[in-house]
């Protein structure tokens, strides 16, 4: 079984994501004794192409193809699912990223294959057997999910694996898919990135209010931790709901869920929807001026007090500490 | 316009989650279900394109009889009608392929899923029925305007957005931001009983992948917790201790 994984870029340059699939399939290739074979599509430089043989890749499949320097959903199934048939590979990797979700039951459907999402783990191998580790219910439980199928798909969860860098070389080989005008169907017409602001999926250290804030105008205070620490900022559902914060920034069981290193809580109770999103956070940190909150059973580390009083000596004290 | 919403019978959000069977099920005991909040999303917005006669709304449900009740709740908020196929849910694939051998017969013009359940989380059921059926999917959109024949999309991408085009149909997985849910009123309860519900019986599909065992996480340790006064020993603890600063 030899593997191939599909690395995510945003305007040619790799994304965190792209070395963390990378890593995570060479681990797996290390134990069924295989090779690692990287696939790019976009426009793509070599140099950038040639840095995944440091984090295990030996062959990088090269689609360099302008119409689909951004991403179209169907045409990229079909040329990963194409190119798997090609390097002869029955276990696909790639990222459980925004766009990994819409492709990676493409891919497997292509393969008839079973396909574990949001993978946590490394998984184990016996046989035709895949056996890996996911959440469920929300981050509420894990399951242990086993693929029986020939041909398997893995969406490796954001920030669950850590990048290992290993100084190894890749060979580039450009690599044309054949693409169904039908593939094609989907067009983008615009792309806009917050260039200022840290992606909260992918965010190491994420600094997060709720409606203890009591409004909208008081946020200047967690986006200037959130600058200090280099964070991204997120919110509590109440404060989405409200209006106060966009969507996008909510965290939790409906929301987006994230699993940083670091997750700040500042005026947030701890509501169990809440908390389903933010549980396998590495370290938690409760700011909260009620003892009795919820969110400091499942913290690491806590304050009881004022957070209009807390957060900025906080912040203060990090900037001092970084010496800002 | 023809709409499909698929609809997912879910555990409510509150529920304390536990298993039963040496942890290889969910424990349903003094669960109360509901439909997908991510599917709410999908029917409000189908209902909403629909309204004044411009379309019908189809609401499906793989499912054994006791998704009845998340069904007519479905028929309350606005479906004109209901298709389940009586089946326990197995996975994703078992799921899409049901609900790709109805969308066959029937030409939707477009298909509308949550952008994934709260239960399972897999956000597989909407892009794989694309595949089966060969037209366009986007998996999580936050906003959703429908034109006669084609439609605009905002998805979310990683720290931003992206805004795409696509012609109908297509199958679109809805995120918060599409559409406010719609609460049933009186008239629509009343009217959810006599509304048409056909149970259809599944056809035979192949396993790729089973789940074969449950853990819930790990309790924490008990939190350390930090004088008010002393927020430089919290930095302190975050770099010595916790080393993630």
């Amino acid at each position: 079984m030899s593997i191939l994984v599909y690395v995510e870029n945003t305007d040619g340059k790799f994304k965190k994501s792209a070395f963390e699939v990378v890593s995570y399939a060479k681990a797996i290739a290390d134990h069924i004794h295989t090779d690692l074979t990287a696939i790019s599509i976009g426009q793509v430089a070599a140099d950038e192409l040639a840095k995944l043989g440091n984090y295990g890749a030996t062959k990088v499949l090269d689609v360099n193809n302008e119409q689909l320097s951004t991403f179209v959903n169907q045409a990229y199934a079909s040329i990963i699912a194409e190119a798997a048939q090609h390097a002869g590979a029955s276990l696909v990797v790639l990222s459980n990223s925004f766009s990994g979700k819409g492709l990676a039951p493409r891919i497997a459907t292509k393969l008839r294959a079973g396909l574990a999402d949001g993978a946590l783990t490394v998984p184990t191998i016996e046989g035709e057997k895949l056996s890996v580790k996911k959440t469920a219910f929300s981050n509420k439980a894990f399951a242990t999910l086993e693929l029986t199928s020939s041909n398997k798909v893995i969406a490796l969860a954001p920030n669950a694996y850590e990048v290992k860098e290993i100084g190894g070389q890749a060979t580039v080989e450009a690599f044309t898919a054949t693409i169904a005008p039908t593939d094609l169907s989907t067009i983008v017409k615009e792309i806009v990135r917050a260039t200022d602001k840290v992606s909260l999926p992918e965010a190491e250290i994420v600094v997060s209010a709720g409606r203890g804030l009591k409004g909208p105008e008081n946020w200047g205070m967690i986006e200037e931790l959130a600058d200090v620490l280099g964070a991204a900022t997120a919110c509590s559902k109440p404060v989405s709901d409200a209006g106060w914060r966009p969507h996008a920034e909510h965290v939790g069981q409906t929301g987006i869920v994230v699993s940083p290193n670091l997750y700040i809580a500042v005026g947030i109770s701890g509501a169990i929807q809440h908390l389903a999103g933010v549980s396998s956070s590495k370290t938690i940190v409760v700011i909260n001026k009620d003892p009795e909150a919820p969110f400091f059973k499942v913290a690491d580390y806590g304050i009881v007090g004022d957070a209009f009083d807390i957060v900025p000596k906080l912040t203060q004290a990090l900037k001092a500490y970084k010496g800002l | 316009m023809k709409i499909l919403v698929c609809i997912s019978n879910v555990p409510d959000t509150t529920s304390k989650i536990t298993f039963t069977n040496d942890n290889t099920a969910f424990n349903t005991a003094g669960v109360q279900f509901i439909i997908n909040p991510y599917d709410e999303i999908a029917l409000s917005k189908a209902v909403e394109l629909a309204e004044g006669g411009k379309g019908t709304v189809t609401v499906i449900n793989v499912g054994d009889a006791s998704t009845d009740a998340t069904i007519r709740k479905a028929l309350a908020i606005g479906a004109d009608n209901a298709v389940r196929v009586n089946a326990i849910p197995r996975d994703a694939w078992f799921v899409a392929q049901q609900i790709a051998n109805y969308a066959k017969e029937n030409a939707f013009d477009l298909i509308l899923t949550g952008r994934e359940s709260i239960d399972y989380n897999g956000a597989q059921v909407g892009a794989i029925l694309a595949e089966l059926l060969e037209i366009p999917s986007v998996s999580i959109a936050k906003k959703v305007d429908v034109a006669t024949d084609s439609v605009t999309i905002e998805r979310e991408i990683e720290g931003g957005k992206e805004v795409l085009t696509a012609k109908l149909p297509i199958v679109i997985g809805t995120a918060e931001g599409v559409a406010e849910p719609k609460i049933p009123n009186m008239r629509g309860i009343m009217g959810a009983r006599s509304k048409p519900l056909e149970v259809l019986e599944p056809t035979a599909v192949d396993t790729l992948s089973q789940i074969v065992k449950y853990e819930t996480p790990a309790p924490r340790g008990t939190v350390t917790l930090v004088d008010p006064a002393e927020v430089d020993k919290l930095v302190s603890l975050l770099h010595d201790e916790a080393k993630v600063i």
